[in-house]
């Protein structure tokens, strides 16, 4: 193995097509004879469909009308427990359930089309909030309402709260929904026949789950579907689940027209109809001794998983495992469970579940920290996990961690210290309050528990007579650099040059299945596959007595090319095998959660405007370990870029519901960040190689999400002395608490 | 209204004709006046230095005919009304969103789309420099921010960090937290003098 490439800021694969506007998106793509695809939704949240009814003054002839009758296999999205129909048949569960599809070559009329059918629904009884679904107001799913429930126990926590000198703290946080607001929109292509079977080329992050959900749904043979990534202009776990259902609706449309048909949604149907991130609620009880040691830590941790149970089961697991952090506590009971309600279902977005129960701990802890007169670092560095001790699921950490020394160059970065002193003073009497605070957190890497072990992700490399290399596999390149970095690890394990390999588009009929690209995978597992087949590529040529260490490009270009004249192709595969020791009890949620955890210090200075309530962050540093880092400059992109979502989940986007619909489903109400809102962030990297990563690295993706809310909040609780407790944290918040302080002095 | 009032699918009868040679065989040029019959309008403009004559409806979006009379697709839509600038076109040396624009207002305009950018394989500095700093991510709103990076540059050659945050604000990105952007204008800037 070289080191020629990784570390190294290699260009981008995707680079010069994305600059010079080459690069095709799904929508940039037309097929010959192709018709546009539209969905007719449902306007209410829960009832009876009774009739629809075709408007007048369209030439309904001409079009092609899906309903749940024309369906062929099952009438349920494939995920996890199937409860999510494509087309709503009698009963619609959340307001934009798809209830019927149409097509036209013709986009104009087809839109006509679309607001001349009305479905009539009798409304039925709907809950739209967690208080509600949890107090069963009405029953909306299951028996209870609850998609999923966890428990986990570490030691006793029942025995702690009498124990003398104990200070017991409470708290209760809550976070809001939050659109992915990926800039493409969903879209995909489908041609579809019973002899020719169904292709869908599309933007997606996760090629085999549209390729299962489209199995299940035309009953048809796993060959007889066949999957494509277009380039994908962002998911953020936006698109991990929801492409099934757009290229569902596609497919079938194809299916019954026998033309190709194209959907792109629109921005106010991409937002107002598809996932978005669970809002959350939870409770703290803390005990502590007067010293600062945690002794026990209550949390029941709840998530609003939308009208269908879809992923919820697993944001609710990654949130639980998250909601103790990385600190080392006796006495853990974390209750948590998913619940059902009439809002469109809630999905996978970047951070998965931690974002949401990280927010509320280290929120919490600085409340912890105040009521046993510790200064909120302090409490923390007396109870910061270390090597040898045991996470809230009982995971003991093997690898070497030091967050003390994060949570000082953090400091050092950011001059949290001198900061912290000079605002406290020029606060008095200023209408600018400004403000500084951090978070500590880690974020495990890779599915969850023994999802990888169940996953049994695939990777293949193949070599060309020419002596260049092919990644196969179905990870997707959305924008975080997935083509750059599996060719980089390949050209180090071959020890060639990075323009040498290349990495496929996935397209199921010619890619193993390496898993779906989330829970940030891709590098850290994903990438290690990359780096043992292109390993085993290499075995294979020497095994042949073709090629001898050390070689050039060019000994390796004839190896191939003998080896190819002889054997016909040269291919290696390799598969995930679960490294040695891990143990994962399912049952009663004890184990390794995660083969590794990155771990982080972030801190956020910010500005609180008295006139106009307005808060800013001014400025943002961000440490972490990751393991190698494999690309510094994809790698701090993918920092500065999570960094960014979280100042807007934080200060800026708010869903506005009204009666279980978003009703700013525009960019121009719906706010997200841009150039002029973004502090200067400042990233840096401790490199702690984790043997169980390609080169050394770990999971990078979501991390970022963790840190910004707790972060800014505990700045503005600095900046206001005012504790915010919930985000998004909008000047109307702020102006309520602000005035509600004034009124009290 | 009916069948084939509008029909904006690629490849059928009404596409754009480019002049300058390029032109591709379209059923209305053989019957004229069709275009005026359907209300589409004969609009002449310049598109990336090369003079065409753009058939459509006059309020049609300047996005639409770019990407699908002309098959410019480097012009992307991200919002449809102007909040996020992933369809920046420069119009006259203003960058403008061109799905706020209709077509008819483009007469005698001069429009410059990312494909215009590089000269031929040759890459325009902010090109370079934004795949050197990491500015594009998913690439999606990379088009738009381009060519607001190129205006910005050609009304102040020499900006501030402050002046690049303005500069860029009217282009959303979701990926990158805009820091490596403003890298690669930095970049692009210190190559260019």
């Amino acid at each position: 193995m070289s080191d020629q490439n990784i570390g190294k800021p290699v260009p981008r694969k995707e680079g010069r097509a994305k600059v010079t506007g080459a690069a095709r998106y799904v929508d940039d793509l037309a097929v010959p004879g192709m018709l546009y695809g539209v969905t007719v939704r449902s306007h209410v949240a829960r009832g009876r469909i009774s009739e629809i009814i075709f408007g007048d003054r369209i030439p309904w002839d001409e079009f092609t009308v899906v309903t749940a009758r024309d369906i062929p296999g099952a009438n349920a999205v494939a995920l996890i427990l199937n409860d999510q129909p494509y087309l709503a048949d009698r009963i619609v569960n959340h307001a934009e359930e798809p209830i019927l599809l149409l097509a036209h070559e013709d986009k104009y009329l087809l839109e006509e089309a679309r607001r001349a059918v009305r479905v009539e629904i009798e409304p039925l009884p709907a809950v739209f909030s967690i208080e509600d679904s949890l107090a069963k107001k009405e029953i909306v799913w299951g028996e209870d309402n609850v998609f999923k429930s966890f428990l986990v126990e570490k030691g006793n926590v029942d025995e702690v709260w009498d124990s003398p000198g104990l200070v017991v703290v409470e708290g209760v946080y809550a976070t809001g929904a939050q659109e992915q607001l990926y800039i493409e929109t969903n879209g995909v292509i489908a041609t579809a026949s019973r002899e020719e079977g169904v292709v869908v080329q599309g933007s997606m992050q996760c090629p085999y789950y549209v390729h299962k959900a489209l199995v299940k749904l035309f009953d048809l043979p796993e060959d007889k579907v066949r999957v494509i990534q277009t380039e994908t202009g962002g998911g953020f776990g936006g698109k991990e689940e929801y492409p099934s259902m757009i290229a569902g609706h596609a497919a079938l449309l194809a299916w019954k027209s026998g033309r190709p048909v194209k959907m792109i949604y629109d921005r106010a149907e991409d937002m107002t109809a598809t996932t978005k991130r669970h809002p959350s609620r939870t409770r703290h009880r803390t005990a502590v001794t007067r010293a600062g040691q945690l002794l026990g830590m209550e949390i029941d941790f709840v998530i609003d998983g939308g009208a269908y149970a879809t992923l919820s089961a697993v944001v609710l697991s990654r949130g639980t495992i998250h909601a103790a952090g990385p600190y080392n506590c006796p006495n853990v009971r974390i209750r948590s469970r998913a619940v059902a309600t009439n809002a469109p279902p809630h999905g996978a977005f970047r951070g998965f579940g931690a974002p949401q129960s990280i927010f509320a701990l280290e929120r919490h802890l600085d409340k912890v920290a105040a009521a046993v007169g510790l200064a909120p670092e302090e409490l923390r560095r007396r109870n910061f996990i270390s090597r040898g001790e045991t996470t809230a699921t009982g995971q003991v950490i093997r690898e070497e961690v030091d967050m003390g020394a994060l949570l000082d160059r953090a400091f050092e970065l950011s001059d949290y210290h001198a900061k912290r002193e000079r605002f406290s003073r020029e606060n008095v009497g200023n209408k600018i309050k400004r403000g500084i605070g951090f978070a500590s957190f880690m974020h495990g890497a890779g599915f969850t528990g023994s999802g990888e072990k169940y996953l049994q992700s695939v990777v293949g490399c193949e070599a060309t007579a020419e002596g260049r290399v092919r990644v196969l596999a179905a990870s997707t390149e959305i924008g975080q650099g997935t083509n750059t970095i599996f060719a980089q690890i390949a050209a180090d394990a071959l020890g060639l040059d990075y323009e040498r390999v290349e990495v496929v588009r996935p397209d199921t009929a010619s890619v193993p299945n390496s898993g779906p690209t989330v829970a940030s995978r891709t590098c850290m597992i994903v990438g290690k596959l990359v780096e043992s087949a292109a390993l085993q590529l290499k075995q294979t040529l020497a095994g042949a007595g073709l090629l001898q260490e050390p070689y050039t490009a060019e000994e390796f270009e004839r190896a191939c090319r003998e080896y190819i004249e002889k054997n016909g192709a040269l291919k290696s595969f390799s598969q995930y095998r679960q490294p040695e020791g891990v143990e994962w009890d399912d049952e009663h949620y004890r184990g390794d959660a995660y083969g590794a955890y990155a771990w982080a210090v972030y801190v956020a200075e910010v500005s609180v405007d008295t006139l106009t309530y307005e808060a800013r962050v001014e400025d943002f540093v961000a440490v972490q370990e990751v393991g190698r880092v494999i690309h510094p400059v994809l790698a701090a992109g993918q920092i500065e870029g999570g960094v960014a979502q979280g100042v807007g989940w934080t200060l800026y986007e708010s869903v506005v519901w009204a009666g279980g619909r978003m009703a700013n489903g525009q960019m121009t109400n719906y706010i997200i960040p841009t150039s002029a809102d973004i502090p200067p962030i400042r990233v840096h990297f401790f490199e702690n190689p984790y043997a169980g990563g390609p080169a050394g690295a770990k999971g990078i993706g979501e991390l970022p999400m963790d840190g910004p809310a707790p972060a800014i909040l505990n700045a503005v609780e600095h900046a206001t002395g005012v504790r915010f407790d919930s985000v998004p944290l909008t000047p109307e918040a702020i102006m309520e608490a602000l005035e509600g302080e004034a009124v009290k002095a | 209204m009916k069948r084939g009032d509008v029909s904006e699918t690629p490849g059928e009868a009404n596409e754009t004709r480019l002049d300058a040679g390029r032109a591709r065989g379209s059923a209305d040029e053989e019957r004229p006046g069709a275009d005026a019959a359907r209300g589409k309008v004969s609009v002449r403009c310049i598109v990336n230095g090369e003079a065409v004559v753009l058939h459509a409806y006059p309020l049609a979006r300047l996005l639409d005919v770019l990407r699908e009379e002309l098959r410019l697709t480097g012009t992307k839509e991200g919002c449809g009304e102007g909040e996020c600038g992933a369809c920046s076109v420069i119009l006259d040396g203003e960058l403008v969103n061109s799905c706020l624009v209709p077509v008819a207002q483009v007469l005698g305009a001069e429009i410059k789309t990312v494909e215009g950018v590089a000269d031929g394989e040759r890459l325009h500095a902010v090109q370079q420099a934004m795949i050197e700093c990491g500015g594009a991510q998913c690439g999606i709103c990379t088009p738009g921010m381009v060519l607001a990076a190129l205006s910005l540059l050609e009304r102040n050659p020499r900006p501030t960090e402050a002046d690049i945050r303005e500069g860029l604000a009217g282009n959303l990105c979701r990926c990158t937290g805009y820091m490596k952007i403003f890298d690669a204008v930095v970049k692009a800037v210190a190559s260019s003098q």
